[in-house]
């Protein structure tokens, strides 16, 4: 009976070890999640932009950082560079062609943990129907309870795309072929 | 007296309709070619400032000119308006005629709503800037700018079947319909 019990306990232990991580779903809905994105304009100074529509979920545990998981969604067509004829420009075939691709996603793959806060994130990013693997720090803002009952988590990460890598060929100057992109998003605990 | 009726265009009318058909021509060949220009072209800018200012005069033309036909028409007695027998071609010009206004003040709003989207202005020639409306829809500028496309291609499309119409009138029924809108009257036109 002791042996029985032994064994249970054994199983709970090891099998929990390996459940994964607690889910996460990205709060868009309270608007505590923003993709930026950042490029120089003719060389001179930066022009800000966001995507408004996005949604995803990640993985997190604090114990076993290394299992964490995240997908993002990216709706195109949310563009917004707080000019709408710019935006207009953006989502046509010179630059998103939302009508063609509507979406753009990060999986990501595989997690090298460099501490407590900072870890190496690795993932297929797909922009423009092109799919290509990435690697980009991201750091870990913050974990805990909310004062409403739930638990979230919130991270940061930044990386640099070349414009031509994912297709997008359109001639804004040789200033302007890198875009950088920031995420800063929190989940709360499903 | 100014008159309308009959086919004989007072100056005013033939103004409005020769300054209307050039600009939106104009237009209509610049909106092609100004999204076709790319980032380091001069004129990337200047095209589309150009080209929204003639469309506001355009508009303004339009306004004008549907006042003065209103007015041209209350002007004749009743009398010779239900005298005025209209067989199907003069019916159907008559049709041509309104949709060809409606389409103009179409294009003019739609392009009014892609530059107005996110509450910005429109300038008119640096002189004064005309304020968006209070209220607006998702992907203003992308809606307004599919019906502004299609709307343009009907209006140019129209314009060509009124302009085979008046040349109809010229080399087929030999009157002198297309004379009279290059020509002012300047007889007293009796409208009996």
């Amino acid at each position: 009976m002791k042996k029985i019990s032994l064994c249970l306990m054994l199983a709970i232990v090891c099998f929990s070890g390996s459940i994964q991580a607690a889910k996460y779903k990205i709060d868009t809905e309270g608007a505590h999640a923003f993709i930026t994105f950042k490029i120089k304009h003719l060389g001179y100074s930066w022009l800000l932009g966001r995507f408004n529509k996005f949604e995803g979920e990640f993985e997190y545990d604090a114990n076993q950082p290394d299992k964490s998981a995240i997908k993002v969604l990216i709706n195109t067509s949310s563009v917004d560079s707080n000019h709408a004829e710019r935006d207009k420009h953006l989502r046509g075939e010179d630059f998103l062609n939302v009508g063609k691709f509507p979406e753009a996603k990060f999986v990501s793959k595989k997690i090298d943990v460099v501490d407590v806060e900072n870890a190496n994130m690795i993932g297929d990013f797909t922009l423009h129907g092109v799919t290509k693997e990435i690697s980009f720090p991201v750091q870990k803002i913050g974990e805990g309870k909310d004062p409403w009952g739930g638990y979230r988590a919130g991270f940061t990460g930044k990386t640099e795309l070349k414009l031509s890598d994912y297709g997008i060929t359109y001639n804004l100057g040789p200033a302007s072929t890198i875009v950088e992109i920031e995420l800063n998003l929190e989940g709360i605990r499903q | 007296m100014k008159t309308n009726s009959e086919h004989h265009f007072d100056i005013a009318t033939i103004l409005l309709h020769w300054g209307m058909a050039l600009a939106i021509f104009f237009l209509f060949g610049l909106g092609l070619y100004m999204v076709e220009l790319t980032y380091y072209d001069s004129w990337y800018r200047d095209s589309t400032a150009l080209h929204k200012s003639v469309g506001l005069c355009v508009i303004m033309l339009l306004v004008i000119r549907v006042f003065w036909c209103l007015k041209s028409v209350l002007g004749r007695s009743r009398v010779s308006l239900h005298q005025e027998q209209k067989n199907l071609e003069q019916k159907l010009a008559v049709f041509v005629h309104i949709l060809l206004y409606i389409l103009v003040t179409f294009v003019c709003l739609s392009g009014y709503f892609i530059s107005t989207a996110g509450g910005r202005d429109v300038e008119f020639f640096s002189w004064f800037a005309l304020p968006p409306l209070p209220v607006e829809i998702e992907n203003q500028e992308d809606i307004a700018g599919d019906w502004h496309y299609y709307l343009a291609w009907g209006l140019i499309g129209l314009s060509a079947l009124h302009t085979l119409a008046a040349l109809k009138h010229h080399f087929i029924d030999r009157n002198n319909t297309l004379i009279n809108m290059l020509k002012p009257s300047k007889t007293k036109k009796g409208n009996s």
